[in-house]
């Protein structure tokens, strides 16, 4: 799933502090797995605002609302929330980065006799799994062409430092990564899951150039199912 | 003038504070008259929410009492607890309010004595902290 | 003949090989260069010039390489993997060639967290095996990755580096024979401490026949004190320093240490010249070139032979 975490509190405040009738919507998915986006952080964040503008003597008015998705327009097409959109005269919202934009397009298209600023409440970081309560890691990076087949299930491109397809380096030392202690050295286990395997073979032949076309390189990606549309 | 009289919200598990608060009681043991006690079945049930709503709707301070680390009726309630209260203060530090006015405790049960310490010591510590800076 | 150059000649002919390294200065003095290279000169047969070493920003080894020849000494390029994609090797290799540079070495380089700029995006467009291939095709087919024909005729003597006390320990010679399978034509190993080990994975190297496809020289470098060598055994991958070196160090006496780190230096030079599947020795004197004709001397390795 999509990973993120919550800006600092001072961050966004700086965005939202002058305005008066704030809106906080959340994302039901993604970022409420990762305990970053959802309606419990949504909830906070209002208090928080709220504690903050009280003090400061302001009169704010902070609104919360939830969509199940933010990178769907169906998801949040519908009359409650679009209602509290409207009222508003700034969204911060808790979706992931695809979510803030597309909420954007889509309130800018529903509500069209007045500008929709949203802002982002998170700061998205990757795409990765729960690996244990609390903590999540990052597992892939969107390369557009798998060689998990090849690397015994583990990553090269995402859990390799240096994304090499010929690794590892001199820098593997004791089965961890150069850059830090604590991250695995991928190669190593790579070896170590392809012998287990029986398919260290595999990686003895130089593997090729990759072409970073289908990555993000290549610009921002696009996928059609023609089949889909009629 | 008279002086502040710190309105605390209490949050108090059914287990070793509940029946701390209830042995105070027949003890006739004094403690600060404005406390509310809330219980819940265990203090892990608290939620981050229900302690800023509870700073939000006009508390001076708040606190959480539960089991001795190991007591817990349910094994690690007070822990989550003790954790979420960590938390919760650095949310109100962000937002501006001193973070003492969020604290978790613990009795033994049925602790009476250390109760009514917890609830004298938390009033005393807001009151010289001066009231909610939210409420106008 | 690869490229022709002085290393290249030296090794057909058989002779034991000694290559030095030179780090640039962290600006655009080429003073510094030439006073490095004075102190080299006639004492190794090429110097390898590093490639933003430890992502620390330096003068560009390209650059540095030609004040070298300009000199009189001949360089050895070294390209990382971390800064540049394949078409900016590409460009620089052609720019290279056009220099009179010769020699060069692809490696991946340190991660640019170790660096004075951790902020900075990083490359890996193609990882060191994968540039060693691409070069042998510059060179032998006269095309660039994507198959367009180069104009004119590129040579270069290609070079990488091995790794024998990285992790994991098994598999090192396979990835050397996968530098080897890309076309490498020579090795330099990072440096040597643990003599033991180092035979172990000779002697597999050897058994695979590697040392025969390219020429494998030994890395050293002479430790100057027991702080430098704890450090590099704390924090330099594959680094291990055996409790004996660490104890003549010390038994050296305050003032004789790094005299003593000299004459354990020149002891592991006569002993990896006549070790099988040596070629030739890689020294590392950072910092310390101005000792390098010293040891050279001292190790009997001089004079050098005339390409």
């Amino acid at each position: 799933m999509i990973v993120g975490e919550r800006k600092p509190f001072s961050e966004i405040m700086s965005m939202v502090e002058d305005y008066s009738k704030i809106l906080i919507v959340g994302c039901g998915s993604c970022v409420t797995i990762c305990m970053a986006g959802g309606e419990e952080e949504v909830t906070i964040l209002g208090s928080q605002l709220r504690l903050a503008f009280q003090k400061n003597k302001k009169d704010v008015e902070v609104e919360e609302a939830m969509a199940l998705r933010q990178c769907d327009d169906e998801y949040m097409n519908e009359s409650a929330l679009i209602e509290k959109v409207k009222k508003a005269d700034i969204v911060i919202s808790m979706a992931c980065g695809v979510g803030v934009q597309h909420a954007t397009a889509f309130f800018n298209r529903i509500v069209p006799d007045k500008p929709i600023k949203v802002v982002p409440g998170l700061n998205t970081t990757f795409m990765g799994a729960n690996m244990e309560v609390g903590i999540w890691e990052e597992r892939c990076v969107g390369c557009g062409d798998c060689v998990l087949e090849k690397t015994g299930g583990i990553c090269p491109i995402t859990r390799c430092a240096k994304s090499l397809l010929n690794g590892p380096c001199g820098g593997s030392s004791n089965g961890k990564c150069e850059i830090n202690k604590d991250t695995e050295c991928a190669w190593h286990l790579i070896v170590e899951r392809l012998e287990a395997l029986g398919e260290l073979d595999r990686i003895k032949p130089v593997e090729m150039y990759k072409d970073w076309r289908s990555s993000h390189d290549g610009g921002p990606r696009k996928i059609i199912r023609e089949d889909m549309r009629i | 003038m008279t002086e502040f009289e710190p309105k605390i919200i209490a949050f108090c598990c059914h287990y070793c504070a509940l029946a701390a608060a209830d042995v105070a009681g027949k003890m006739g043991l004094q403690y600060a008259p404005n406390i509310r006690i809330i219980r819940v079945l265990c203090t892990g049930k608290v939620e981050i929410p229900h302690l800023l709503k509870a700073l939000e709707s006009g508390a001076d301070g708040v606190v959480v009492i539960g089991c001795k680390f190991g007591e817990c009726y349910f094994r690690e309630g007070n822990f989550r607890a003790a954790k979420k209260l960590e938390r919760a203060q650095s949310l109100i530090q962000e937002a501006g309010m001193e973070p003492e006015r969020l604290q978790f405790d613990f009795v033994p049960g049925p602790g009476a004595k250390k109760f009514a310490d917890i609830l004298n010591g938390m009033t005393e510590k807001v009151r010289s902290l001066g009231p909610n800076p939210t409420v106008n | 003949m690869k490229s022709g150059s002085n290393l290249e000649r030296l090794l057909e002919r058989g002779e034991f090989v000694v290559t030095g390294e030179l780090g640039p200065p962290k600006g655009p003095d080429a003073e510094v260069v030439k006073e490095k290279a004075r102190m080299l000169k006639g004492n190794v047969d090429s110097v390898n010039i590093t490639d933003n070493q430890t992502a620390i920003v330096r003068m560009s080894s390209i650059a540095a390489a030609k004040v070298l020849i300009d000199e009189g000494l001949e360089p050895n390029m070294q390209m990382v993997a971390r800064d540049r994609n394949r078409i900016a090797m590409m460009s620089d290799l052609f720019g290279a060639n056009a220099l009179g540079i010769k020699n060069m070495l692809c490696l991946s380089g340190d991660h640019q967290t170790f660096g004075n700029h951790p902020e900075a995006k990083n490359v890996f467009d193609i990882d060191s095996i994968q540039m060693i291939y691409m070069v042998k095709t510059m060179r032998d087919e006269n095309k660039v990755v994507c198959g367009d024909e180069i104009e004119g005729d590129f040579k270069m003597f290609i070079g990488a580096a091995s790794n024998p006390f990285a992790d994991p320990f098994q598999y090192r010679v396979h990835r050397l024979a996968k530098k080897v399978e890309a076309g490498v034509d020579f090795i330099q190993t990072q440096c040597i401490y643990d003599m033991k080990r180092f035979k172990e994975f000779m002697k597999q190297v050897v058994d695979m026949g590697l040392h025969e496809k390219c020429k494998i020289l030994a890395g050293v470098t002479p430790l100057k004190s027991v702080g430098m060598a704890r450090y590099m055994a704390a924090n330099v991958s594959g680094i291990i320093i055996p409790e004996e070196l660490i104890g003549r160090l010390k038994g050296a006496g305050k003032g004789n240490v790094a005299t003593e780190g000299i004459k354990i230096l020149c002891e592991q030079m006569q002993e990896l010249k006549e070790t099988e599947g040596i070629a030739g020795i890689h020294l590392m004197a950072i910092e310390w070139e101005h000792r390098v004709a010293e040891i050279m001397e001292l190790a009997g390795f001089l004079p050098r032979p005339t390409p």
